[in-house]
């Protein structure tokens, strides 16, 4: 048994036995635990990957005459102000309303920690004590009174990585996805990553001393969406100290901005179980891969995996060889453990034990909806439809009677094989052609279902450029058909 | 190698790449092509030890010619965190021995598709 207390006096003395979680795994699988927890006193972790949720807290000082900030911008990236006058909070990911995904809040600070300035920008309403409404100048971390790096959610212990089982590339906070289960991706380093060599959290939690972006942060408590063994941490640091090899803009093709953060976390080696603890190997930790394709929030699992077999570069699915992608830098993790275990060498940096212990147990509950929208309550049914022998003279005489533009084709046992629209019939009598609905019909129709929430029907038409889908049940029997305009009714509400 | 032919408003009308085909014997693969009614531009790719001859021969058939010999380049932006690596169609990336990310340059056939992947834009594909 060791305290903190007596580790902190061996780093002080000079003595102190720091090893990496890569380097005590081989040290315990040779000494075993109880020898492993004599020898080592601290074990450093280290994760560097994408953290969406991740920003800052800055207090610009006061302008004169003084402005109580109703909105601002920073290099055209706003932050949230509804806080006392000068206080904002910028988030990585909010975009620049000039660049777009080009740009955004983790830019902003990126920049910052390099050194540069950014242009600050900020309106008001105008109050006796704050006259002024309008303000633009720049600003540079020098100037500002604090700027605070506040992340609700880092460090996941553990997380689901991602495949595709439809027909298109999706692009993801996943990574791009190839369709037709054309790749893997997964965030997170298993054995590497803090919160998987305490996953009792005996050593990390509230007030636990930790590497934040280059300099030394502290974990202020449970990450949002902390689900063990999912667990999350929410982190705090002075982003004036920070270093920008640690901290890191990027942009998910696609999806948006994020910041790519650096985290260690060093692990006081109380005795055998904590030894125990961080000796945990990939091919013990384990997750699921989800598929992407199913656009809705529960997912479906494709298959159960350890982070072993994700780092081997390869899994199978469906019995073929699928090539896997990490997201988060395993080269800048270790760089990070090894920074850190250097800082502890050096004396430059002290353990602490939380004052209070994170929550072993908790789970991730889905949001109170109203009420989640689906087709069949929007569609109408049933959908007038024609038979592909039908002429194209018959077509243009239902849509035109019935005020519709599409028109599904259905065989004879009312089974979907094509839609025409009343462009369609246009193309056809401009280009002189008389026949029958099938020399004109698309074949290739993108269909929607009675269940299917209205916003991914909406998305489907917003993506092929269509305005009308024929709802199809389970044989693909047309059972209606739902228009964006009566989605847009919805939506719009 | 990789060579990027040019046609002008004339030759793209031509079946410059069968005649080139046919005459010189030569196995052509194309790897990507923008034609239009004025202008075209098409990558392809032919073995090295003919690709002096066909490339003179497109030449002469008024298109222009250029050997594509760089493949991509990884700038020092990268952060090694390999989401490259599984989608690039030939395997150009791979972690190395130290953990950071490789590119094995040779395999690449300039599709370009891992330039719009890279989260930090370390990606580049040079004319
Ligand atoms: S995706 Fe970009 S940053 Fe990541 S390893 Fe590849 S080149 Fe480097
Ligand atoms: S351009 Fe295509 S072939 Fe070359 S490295 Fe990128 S993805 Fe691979």
């Amino acid at each position: 048994m060791k305290t903190v207390e007596e580790i902190n006096e061996k780093i002080r003395e000079g003595n102190v036995n720091v090893v990496t979680a890569l380097e005590m795994k081989e040290i315990v699988a040779e000494l075993g635990a109880k020898e492993a927890a004599k020898e080592v006193d601290v074990v450093t972790t280290g994760t560097f990957g994408a953290m969406c949720s991740s920003g800052a807290f800055f207090n610009f000082g006061h302008s004169d005459p003084p402005i109580k900030m109703q909105r601002v911008w920073l290099n055209d990236v706003e932050a949230y102000t509804g806080i006392a006058a000068v206080d904002a909070y910028l988030g990585v990911t909010q975009l620049s309303e000039t660049l777009g995904m080009e740009y955004g809040g983790a830019h902003v600070i990126e920049d910052l920690v390099r050194g540069k300035e950014v242009e600050l920008r900020a309106t008001a309403y105008g109050t006796d004590c704050y006259p002024r409404k309008e303000i633009v100048t720049e600003i540079s971390l020098e100037d500002v009174n604090q700027a605070v790096m506040v992340n609700p959610r880092n460090a996941y212990q553990r997380y689901r990585a991602a495949t595709n089982s439809s027909d298109r590339v999706l692009r993801t906070y996943m990574g791009t996805l190839l369709p037709n289960f054309g790749n893997v991706t997964y965030a997170g380093v298993g054995e590497l990553s803090p919160l998987n060599n305490d996953p009792e959290y005996r050593t990390i939690g509230v007030g636990t001393r930790i590497f934040l972006g280059g300099a030394k942060g502290y974990v202020i408590g449970e990450g949002t969406q902390h689900s063990p063994p999912f667990g999350t941490l929410m982190v705090k640091g002075n982003l004036k100290e920070m270093k920008p090899e640690y901290l890191r803009a990027a942009t998910f093709p696609g999806y948006g901005v994020t910041l790519f953060v650096g985290i260690g976390i060093p692990i006081p080696i109380l005795d055998e179980e904590m030894a125990k603890a961080t000796a945990i190997t990939d091919d013990k930790i384990e997750t699921v891969i989800i598929d992407f394709g199913v656009p809705r929030r529960d997912r479906p699992i494709v298959k159960r995996v350890t982070y072993a077999e994700l780092k081997s570069g390869k899994v199978e699915i469906n019995g073929e060889d699928v090539r896997v992608s990490p997201l988060s830098s395993y080269y800048m993790s270790k760089k990070i453990a090894e920074e850190l275990k250097r800082m502890i060498e050096r004396g430059e940096f002290f353990l602490t034990m939380p004052v209070e212990r994170i929550p072993q147990k908790e789970v991730f509950k889905p949001m109170r909806q109203r009420e989640i929208k689906v087709v069949k309550s929007v569609m109408s049914s049933p959908a007038i439809t024609i038979s592909p022998e039908a002429s194209i003279e018959e077509a243009a005489r239902i849509l035109i009677e019935n005020e519709i533009n599409h028109l599904p084709v259905v065989n004879e046992r009312g089974e979907l094989i094509g839609i025409v629209t009343s462009w369609d019939i246009a193309k056809a009598v401009a280009r002189g052609k008389i026949g029958k609905v099938e020399d004109i019909m698309t074949r290739k129709v993108i269909t929607t279902t009675m269940e299917e929430p209205i916003e991914i029907a909406a998305r489907k038409m917003e993506q092929h450029e269509i305005s009308a889908l024929p709802v199809v049940d389970k044989d693909n029997k047309v059972v209606g058909i739902v228009s964006s305009e009566d989605l847009s009714k919805l939506l719009a509400r | 190698m990789l060579l990027k032919l040019k046609y002008d408003s004339r030759s793209v009308r031509a079946p410059v790449i069968s005649k080139v085909a046919i005459e010189e014997n030569a196995l052509i693969n194309i790897i990507e092509a923008k034609v239009e009614p004025r202008f075209g531009e098409i990558v392809v790719e032919v073995d090295d030890e003919i690709a002096e001859r066909v490339a003179e021969k497109f030449k002469k058939y008024g298109v222009e010619v250029r050997k594509l010999t760089k493949s991509i380049e990884k700038s020092e932006k990268c952060v090694d965190c390999g989401a490259c690596i599984s989608v690039c169609p030939t395997g150009v990336f791979e972690r190395g021995e130290d953990d950071r990310i490789v590119v094995n340059e040779v395999k690449c056939i300039r599709c370009g598709f891992c330039v719009g992947v890279c989260p930090l834009n370390a990606l580049k594909l040079p004319e």
